[in-house]
This record gives C-alpha cells, sequence and structure tokens, in this order.
C-alpha cells in the first residue's frame, strides 16, 4: 500500500512477458521465412517457361523462313526444305476435328445450359469432364481400332475422329459456361415477342453468346493443334503432299517428332522451327483469347 | 422475379393472327413442332458424350480382350514382356507410369502449391494476373515440344550438372535410388518433364480453391494476432485442403497419361529398376512405342490391353478428382453464407 508509482511487475510477470516475446519473434521469423519460400516457389515456377521460351527462340528462329512454309522436306544431308505438307496436314486433320466436334459440342452445351440442375444433364457433364480426362493416347488407339483397322488404311479421317473426342468436352464445357453468361432478361424478352424456345435459342441466346463460344473453340483448337500421340495411329504422317482424307497425311507435331529423334542436324533444326511456330501459333490464340474473354466479362458486368 | 412476371403475363397476347399465310393455331403448332425438334436435337448431341466414352471404353476393352483371357491377372503382376515369344505381362511399364507420376507429384506440388499460396495471399492486384497466365501458358505447351526441349537441354543438363551434384556434392550415390550408370535417357528425366507438366494444372486449381475460402476466414485468424504464415497454415489451408488434393489427383491423372515427353525421355526399356537414373517404360510410351511395330495379334491384344488398364486407372482418378474439387465448392458455398 506504501508504494508509490506504477507497480514493478513481479519475476513471474517477467519471465512469462520473456516467453511470450519469445514466441512471437519465432513466429515472426518462421513467417519471414515462409514467405520467402512461397515466393521462391513463385520465381522458380515460372522459370521453364522462359527457359523453353529462350531455347526455342535461340534453335529455331534461324530456320523460320518462308521456305519453311512453302517447301516440302528434304532428305537428310540437303540443305533447306521446309513443312509445307506438315503445316497443310494438320490444318486439314484439324478442320476434320471441328467438322465433328463442334456441333456436337455447341449442341450438348445449349442443352447443359437449358436442362442445368436435372439429373441427365448432371451426368453428361460429369462424363464430359471424365472424356476430357482421358489420356489422349488411348483416343489414339479407340480411334485406329474404330477406324484404321475396318477400313484397313491409316487416314486423316481417323486422326479428325481422334482429335475430335479431345474437342468435344472442352467445346461442350465453354458453351454451357457461355450460354449461361447471356442475362436471362433477354431469353424472355425474345419469348415475350412470340419467339419459341428453339428460335430464342438460335437468333438470340446463341448469337449473343457467339463470341465466348468462338474463343472457347480457339483455345481446344490450339490445345489439339500440338497433340501427337492421338495422331500415331491415325493420321500416321506423311512425307509427300496429301490432301486426302481417306490417305495418310503429314501433321506439324508428328513431323517434329520425327525430327526430333534423328540423326541429322538439319532435320533437329527444322523440328526446333517447327516447335516455334507450333508455339507461337498456340501462343498468339491463348493471348488473344485472354484477352477477349476478359473485356467480354469486364463489359458483362454491367449489367 | 418481376421481369419474369411481366413476361409471362405478355406472351400469350404477343403474337397477332396475321392476315393472309398462316393463321394464329397454325403458328403456334409450327413453333411447338419447332421446339421439339430443337430440344430432340440438343438432347441427341449431349447424348452423344456418354456414347462416345462407352464406345471408347468396349473398343479398347474389346481389342485387348485376347491378352486379357490368355495372361489373367498375371498381365499385371508378370514383368515379362517378350513379343518373340509370345509373353506379355504389363508390370515393368506399370511401375514405371506410377514411379514418373510419383516423382512427378512430389516436384510440382510444393511448387504449385507455393505459387498459388502466393497468387491468392501475397501478390499485389496487379501481379496476379500476368503470373497465373504465365504459369497457365506453361500448359499449353505442346507435349511434343516439351520432348524435344527434353532432348537437347535437359538431358545434357541432367547428365553433366545434376547427377554429379548428387553424387559427388551431396554423396547420395549409394543409395539405390541414385546408384548404377547414368547415360541420360532415365526414369528420372522423364519424372522431372512431367513434373512441370503437370505443375500448371495442379496450381490452377489450387488457386481457385484459395480464392474460394471465404474472406471471414482470414479475417478471424488474422484478429488472433496470427502472423500471414500462421492464418494461411491454420486458417486457410485447412478450408481448400480437400479441393487442393483433387487438384493433385487431377495432375496425377495427367501425369499418368502423357505420351510424347515421356516417350522420348524414359530410354524406353523393359526392366524394374530400383535407380531413377535407369531407363523405363510407362505405359503410354510403351503403347506409342510398340504399336506401330506390333508383331502378330497377340501383341497388338497385349498393347490394346495396356491401354485398357491406362484408361481404367485415368477413368478412377479423374473421378475422384473432380469429387473432391466439386466437394469445396460446395463447402464454400456454404461458407459463404
Amino acid at each position: 500500500m506504501s508504494m508509490a508509482g506504477p507497480q514493478r511487475p513481479t519475476a513471474r510477470q517477467r519471465a512469462v512477458a520473456d516467453r511470450t516475446m519469445k514466441t512471437l519473434r519465432r513466429r515472426r521469423v518462421v513467417n519471414g521465412i515462409m514467405t520467402g519460400v512461397i515466393g521462391l516457389a513463385a520465381v522458380i515456377t515460372t522459370l521453364p517457361l522462359l527457359f523453353i521460351l529462350f531455347h526455342l527462340v535461340r534453335e529455331g528462329s534461324s530456320a523460320v523462313s518462308v521456305d519453311f512454309f512453302t517447301r516440302m522436306p528434304k532428305p537428310p544431308g540437303e540443305a533447306g526444305g521446309g513443312m509445307a505438307n506438315a503445316i497443310v496436314g494438320s490444318l486439314i486433320i484439324i478442320g476434320v476435328a471441328c467438322g465433328i466436334g463442334l456441333p456436337i459440342g455447341v449442341g450438348a452445351g445449349l442443352y447443359l445450359a437449358e436442362f442445368k440442375g436435372t439429373r441427365i444433364a448432371n451426368a453428361v457433364r460429369f462424363l464430359a469432364d471424365v472424356l476430357n480426362g482421358l489420356p489422349s493416347i488411348v483416343l489414339g488407339i479407340f480411334a485406329w481400332q474404330f477406324l484404321v483397322k475396318p477400313l484397313g488404311h491409316f487416314s486423316a479421317l481417323a486422326g479428325g475422329v481422334a482429335l475430335a473426342a479431345m474437342m468435344i468436352p472442352m467445346i461442350t464445357r465453354t458453351t454451357e459456361e457461355m450460354v449461361r453468361l447471356v442475362p436471362t432478361s433477354l431469353k424472355e424478352a425474345a419469348m415475350a415477342l412470340g419467339y419459341s424456345r428453339a428460335r430464342t435459342a438460335m437468333t438470340v441466346v446463341l448469337r449473343t453468346a457467339t463470341a465466348g463460344i468462338v474463343t472457347g473453340v480457339l483455345v481446344s483448337v490450339a490445345r489439339i493443334a500440338g497433340e501427337t500421340a492421338p495422331l500415331l495411329f491415325t493420321a500416321l504422317g506423311n512425307q509427300f503432299w496429301s490432301l486426302r482424307l481417306d490417305q495418310p497425311i503429314a501433321a506439324l507435331p508428328l513431323q517434329i517428332f520425327v525430327y526430333s529423334n534423328s540423326p541429322y542436324d538439319d532435320w533437329r533444326q527444322l523440328a526446333w522451327a517447327g516447335s516455334l511456330v507450333l508455339i507461337a501459333v498456340v501462343f498468339i490464340i491463348s493471348v488473344a483469347a485472354r484477352f477477349a474473354t476478359r473485356s467480354r466479362v469486364g463489359a458483362g458486368s454491367h449489367d | 422475379m418481376r421481369t419474369e412476371g411481366t413476361a409471362a403475363a405478355v406472351a400469350p397476347a404477343a403474337p397477332p393472327a396475321r392476315a393472309g399465310g398462316f393463321s394464329l393455331a397454325e403458328e403456334i403448332v409450327g413453333k411447338a413442332v419447332g421446339d421439339r425438334v430443337y430440344i430432340a436435337v440438343i438432347t441427341g448431341f449431349a447424348l452423344m458424350v456418354p456414347l462416345l466414352l462407352i464406345l471408347i471404353f468396349w473398343e479398347v476393352a474389346l481389342a485387348g480382350w485376347p491378352a486379357m483371357r490368355q495372361f489373367g491377372f498375371s498381365f499385371l503382376t508378370s514383368s515379362e514382356w517378350d513379343p518373340v515369344r509370345g509373353q506379355f505381362g504389363a508390370a515393368s511399364a506399370i511401375f514405371g507410369t506410377v514411379v514418373t507420376s510419383i516423382l512427378a507429384l512430389v516436384i510440382a506440388t510444393p511448387l504449385a502449391l507455393g505459387v498459388s499460396i502466393f497468387l491468392s495471399e501475397y501478390a499485389p492486384r496487379w501481379l496476379r494476373q500476368p503470373v497465373a497466365f504465365f504459369v497457365d501458358l506453361l500448359a499449353a505447351i505442346p507435349s511434343v515440344v516439351y520432348g524435344l526441349w527434353g532432348i537437347f537441354v535437359l538431358i545434357p543438363l541432367l547428365r553433366e550438372h545434376v547427377v554429379p551434384f548428387i553424387r559427388d556434392t551431396l554423396h547420395l550415390g549409394v543409395l539405390p535410388i541414385f546408384s548404377g550408370p547414368s547415360w541420360g535417357n532415365s526414369v528420372f528425366a522423364a519424372g522431372i518433364i512431367l513434373a512441370i507438366m503437370v505443375l500448371p494444372y495442379i496450381a490452377s486449381v489450387s488457386r481457385e480453391v484459395l480464392l474460394a475460402v471465404p474472406r471471414s476466414q482470414r479475417e478471424a485468424a488474422m484478429a488472433l494476432g496470427a502472423t500471414r504464415w500462421e492464418t494461411i497454415q491454420k486458417a486457410v489451408l485447412p478450408f481448400a485442403k480437400s479441393g487442393i488434393i483433387g487438384g493433385i489427383i487431377l495432375g496425377l491423372g495427367r501425369a499418368l497419361g502423357e505420351t510424347m515427353a515421356v516417350t522420348m525421355l524414359i530410354g524406353n526399356k523393359h526392366e524394374i529398376s530400383a535407380s531413377l537414373f535407369a531407363p523405363g517404360y510407362t505405359m503410354a510410351s510403351l503403347i506409342a512405342n510398340e504399336f506401330s511395330e506390333a508383331s502378330g495379334d497377340l501383341h497388338l491384344a497385349a498393347l490394346m490391353a495396356v491401354g485398357f488398364v491406362l484408361l481404367l486407372v485415368a477413368l478412377i482418378v479423374n473421378a475422384v478428382a473432380r469429387w473432391l474439387v466439386w466437394q469445396v465448392g460446395r463447402a464454400a458455398a456454404g461458407g459463404a453464407r
């Protein structure tokens, strides 16, 4: 009672305070370390992409020329030559895949959006995701068994079917998402004008969602454009010029695969150049799709 | 809600009877028919998805049946793969698939988790989009390009720097997994390239799941005086746990079926070796490598049977992953309410 001023802490209180300070310091150190570790992980993750791009440009850029796009492959030992047949072949196979995959994917996506919440729609959505996760080599042997074996020869058509099986689930899911973004008020306005359900879907819903669906299709094209495994036993590859759907056809990724395993420097260089072109196409589509999606989502949020 | 009401009220009055051409009754009937056709068409397209899946399953199973019938369960346990003597067992390919996938996940998971935690908890807003896009681009690189890069950049790098470092500097050569000769093409190289390839899948799922964790969860931990890492460790990660596991399993699904890059790097040899530096085989690379040169029907059937095993495993792995991710979405929606 006689003590004046602030009470001095007891030894026990000091010990507790010390311990708290010590724990706090330790917690802060741990926090600092983990912040560093996480930042480091983020940096390491971006490195492989930079490395790959660096090597592609360094090794491939010198072989990317007009010849690369317009000339046929040359025998090993002869300098020059291009991949004209492989580029055209890839375009044809992708065209076939789109021809099959687009209607099915868009139709199934419309169904999922129209009947959302029903048991069948949920099952179809789940199975589309499962299909999306199947290894691409399995789609290749499926297309071989389904088309190549009964018809008796490798063909561009079989390659297109294998790639279409990859495209369908991707297009289905993007179509569903894009159709769902269409405001209900638009659909109701069309219905109020006496439009039937079918006409509303075709002229109002699909048209509003077109930009998004096209973006989604482009992204899936970018993904299948680089696929090799499904084409190994279907399109097979071809050293010569071919535009026929019922014959083996060359494809850019297949050609890269063959050339990268070859012992010839000229061919290896062409493999690098082919990879550079492939990556450039894929990245341009991805970046364009990114910006297209962002601007549309931004515009949509104002509603 | 209000717009719905007005739409319903106005709709019956909207189509006026036209003079000449169609009567109102004909128009309504025509609409009903059009709608029915539309529904039938989109239903048909939607049913193509399950049909396609069943068809794939059926064709591959049927083609692999002769081998499955002849070898039975020993197809999975025997490692003897001898086309000349007509003996086929897929154990070495299954072993290689498992080892490369595990190696890939062990390397990729911490990095993917790190980058997604960085993006959801640390990064300033302006940095989020570019870094996320950068990681997503990794998923856009075609497998065959990874393979090409692996052959000419990764393998020399491993041979000249990483393997000597592990053996001579760290003296880990005594461990069986780092023993034996090393030429370059190996399970190790395949695992590393797979790690880079599955990283974006794990990262993007984890990022989405982490962003779905309610704000209140973090604020509560912060209010109790937790540091940032403690908040992440005790409040955010447990909430997102099953979704992150779903992402890892999704990455596993990708790793199991990845073909081209692995075929180009793994060395393609039927052997079960304890050493990561030895060449090996995976199920996918076995099919890719031997299918076009299959000698005889049984060899082909055996490869188809390997494809069927791969198909089954991928199916199960994917279904489990989707279910886990879906569950977190539901829990997060419940928590936010």
